[in-house]
């Protein structure tokens, strides 16, 4: 009998693994000539899974042969989730992702080119300098739907007490009246706190964006249309004024060089630091957390002799190259985008759309949480510099990162740092255009 | 007593050596409690607190409406059991004959074991990816599960080897001297034996596919097929902003089911490797 028990086992195991197998298998194909797209969609904030979960509903209701099926990828993760499913040659009809990572996809002719797809209103709609994102070579490569200014979200009650100019989007504040009144504020707070704390965990889009404003361009591209990297008087700026108000004005917080934006927020509803620089859409975490009483405003970011311009990679719409219904999925980008539902999407991610006329909706230009200082930054918006520049996510990866972040810290002065992101940044971009 | 005394200081020493260990262990997981039961409010507080001070259920709330977590753990259950069961049931003989038999072949296929769990994800990931596809076996939880027996054999296999090789082969002769069969001697001798070892392998291989994402990532399509390491990125956005609260509260309750099976099968392993180790 004893020697029976395992063999009772055994086939017991047998068993459960092969109902476990039956449980894997998919079901039954569809074939009824309805046409089947897939979306993935990069929303996750819940207003925006909604958003975006109720369009695609609206769609399908009035679309029935033309079916979309919602499936949530995730920011974390999404460019190698694409690279591995355009490889197989498995990718979505519908790819939302951001325009600084295109470019790869665009060049290695995985996403379709949408001239010919779109219509004239989703044309005409979008200002050129947002197409710019998404243009590589001669092609556009995704419509740019959604963006985000970086602005500075400041404690109320400190900025008022302390009696300094408040900078609004006609008037904003220069980099070095920036500096000044940053010093001024440091000293009024007290011991231990800080006019501004800088989120640098990610130093070089912030770095590069920001920089425009001063006249930054860091990438040039010459006549044979190779990009290389020169650092001139206009690129120094923003990391000048960083560099200075961590290390020399003690005015900004130290410790925070190394943090993301999420982790400054302790301190700023503390009362730790009365300005924080963050992107647009973190004034959604704000609401959701800040204490009880606690009063915040969205200022415009410093500007430079070019005004308030600040690089931005849009979030954007592409299809696949091997998408077999490629009209129809420009088709769906369209109604996604259409003015009603381009607010619809910017309210659920907290960010501003990029068409005319969404912006012009009146429910983005209300005081409440900032939406009417981000609105008046819209029209300043560019492409951020980097946007097509091949190489760039190495070069920002292996040299700039941590070339920056030694700046920020002090460890290197601005020679350094210019050496570095020039000599050491030519040699990788050269790999990338042979 | 001078012995004496340094022994009480040695073994206060250890004892605190292992509270530190233990804390160190526990505290992000105790950190991660805590943030499940924060409201919003109390996840921005400057000085933040181990217990909540108005604990809430609502993030628990939020995470089961905004993503599909039961319909998530039960793939990542069926991917991570029968992943467990087949390796080990693959392992289990190869191992064996590994262990038991020498020679040129069993030493160059424990090379080749070690070798290939030298292997990045990312190398394998697109080759695997086709391989797959042409067996049509993409956005299925079997592709996912043959995926993960093949990623977690070498290393069961070379913990098994262990295993075996710790079963004094004089126990088999033994029994073969007292007349049992070959198959006998196996299944009442070296089974009862062998049986620590083969839950700690399919343990192993169990925790190892529970917590896998990228593969699941990749090869998963359908919302309706992710598992719940996926499922969970989606409280993620850009640049590092997370939904903490939800995020927290899905992450505690994907931890329990390993704390639960761990708890059931730790008594067995160490029990059954500490079995018939003294003559009584």
């Amino acid at each position: 009998m004893r020697t029976r028990r395992p063999r009772g086992r055994l086939l017991a195991a047998a068993a459960a693994l092969a109902l476990l197998m039956t449980g894997c298998s998919d079901g039954p194909a569809r074939d009824d000539g309805t046409i089947r797209l897939r979306f993935q969609s990069l929303a996750w904030q819940q207003e925006s899974v909604d958003a975006n979960k109720e369009l695609v509903e609206e769609w399908n209701a009035a679309h029935p042969d033309v079916q979309v099926e919602y499936v949530q990828g995730s920011w974390d993760s999404v460019h190698d989730q694409l690279l591995t499913s355009f490889e197989g040659g498995e990718a979505p009809d519908i790819i939302h992702d951001a325009s600084d990572d295109l470019a790869d996809f665009a060049y290695g002719g995985c996403l379709a080119d949408l001239t010919e797809l779109l219509p004239e209103r989703l044309r005409a709609d979008i200002p050129r300098q947002s197409w710019e994102t998404t243009t590589f070579g001669d092609g556009v490569y995704g419509v740019p739907f959604l963006q985000e200014p970086r602005v500075l979200i400041a404690n109320t009650e400190i900025l008022e007490t302390s009696g300094v100019r408040l900078p609004t989007a006609e008037r904003p504040w220069s980099w070095e009246e920036f500096r000044q009144v940053t010093k001024d504020l440091t000293k009024t707070m007290g011991k231990g706190k800080y006019a501004v704390a800088w989120p640098l965990k990610e130093p070089v889009s912030v770095t590069l964006n920001l920089g425009l404003s001063a006249g930054g361009r860091l990438f040039h591209r010459g006549q044979d249309g190779k990009v290389t990297i020169d650092f001139r008087d206009g690129d120094g700026v923003v990391p000048g004024t960083i560099h200075d108000q961590v290390n020399v004005d003690r005015s900004a917080s130290r410790s925070t060089l190394g943090m993301g934006g999420s982790d400054t927020l302790p301190g700023f509803f503390g009362g730790k630091y009365a300005m924080v620089p963050l992107g647009f859409s973190y004034r959604q975490q704000i609401a959701q957390q800040a204490p009880e009483g606690f009063r915040w405003t969205v200022l415009p970011a410093p500007a430079g002799p070019d005004g308030p311009a600040q690089g931005v990679s849009p979030q954007t719409l592409s299809v696949a190259q091997d998408s077999a219904h490629k009209k129809e999925a420009a088709q769906f980008i369209d109604f996604m985008l259409r003015p009603q539902n381009m607010v619809r999407l910017a309210k659920g991610d907290w960010m501003l759309p990029t068409g005319t006329q969404a912006l012009g909706d009146p429910a983005l230009h209300t005081e409440k949480d900032g939406w009417a200082t981000g609105a008046d930054l819209a029209r300043h918006l560019r492409s951020a510099p980097a946007q097509a520049v091949r190489g760039y996510p190495e070069w920002k990866d292996k040299v700039a990162t941590p070339a920056y972040q030694e700046f920020y810290s002090g460890a290197i002065d601005e020679k350094e740092l210019k050496e570095r992101l020039v000599k050491d940044g030519n040699l990788v971009l050269a790999r990338y255009q042979r | 007593m001078t012995a004496l005394r340094t022994g009480r200081a040695g073994r206060a020493g250890q004892y605190a050596a292992l509270l530190g260990y233990l804390v160190l262990l526990a505290f992000p997981f105790l950190w991660l409690i805590s943030t499940a039961f924060k409201p919003p409010r109390e996840l921005g507080s400057l000085h933040p607190t181990w217990i909540p001070v108005n604990p809430t259920l609502a993030n628990f709330r939020q995470a089961f409406d905004e993503q599909p977590l039961l319909q998530a753990a039960g793939n990542s259950l069926i991917a991570a059991l029968a992943a467990a069961l087949i390796a080990v049931v693959i392992a289990t003989p190869m191992a064996y004959t590994m262990a038991r038999r020498r020679g040129r072949l069993t030493t160059a296929a424990t090379g080749w074991v070690v070798v290939s769990q030298a292997f990045p994800f990312v190398l394998v990931i697109i080759p695997l990816f086709l391989v797959l596809k042409n067996l049509q076996l993409i956005n299925t939880l079997s592709g996912l599960i043959m995926v993960y027996v093949v990623w977690s054999l070498p290393f069961a296999l070379w913990m098994l080897v262990g295993y075996v090789r710790a079963v004094p082969g004089e126990l088999e002769e033994a029994a073969a001297v007292d007349g049992a069969s070959r198959l006998r001697t196996l299944v009442s001798v070296t089974a009862p034996l062998l049986a620590p070892g083969i839950v700690a392998t399919a343990l192993f291989a169990f925790i190892t596919a529970w917590n896998e994402f990228f593969f699941a990532l990749v090869l998963l399509k359908t919302p309706e097929k992710q598992t719940l390491p996926v499922v969970l990125t989606h409280f993620l956005g850009a640049e590092g902003v997370a939904d903490l609260g939800p995020l927290a509260a899905a992450a505690f309750l994907a931890t329990i089911p390993s704390l639960v099976i761990f708890a059931i099968i730790q008594k067995r392993i160490t029990g059954g490797m500490l079995a018939g180790a003294v003559k009584s």
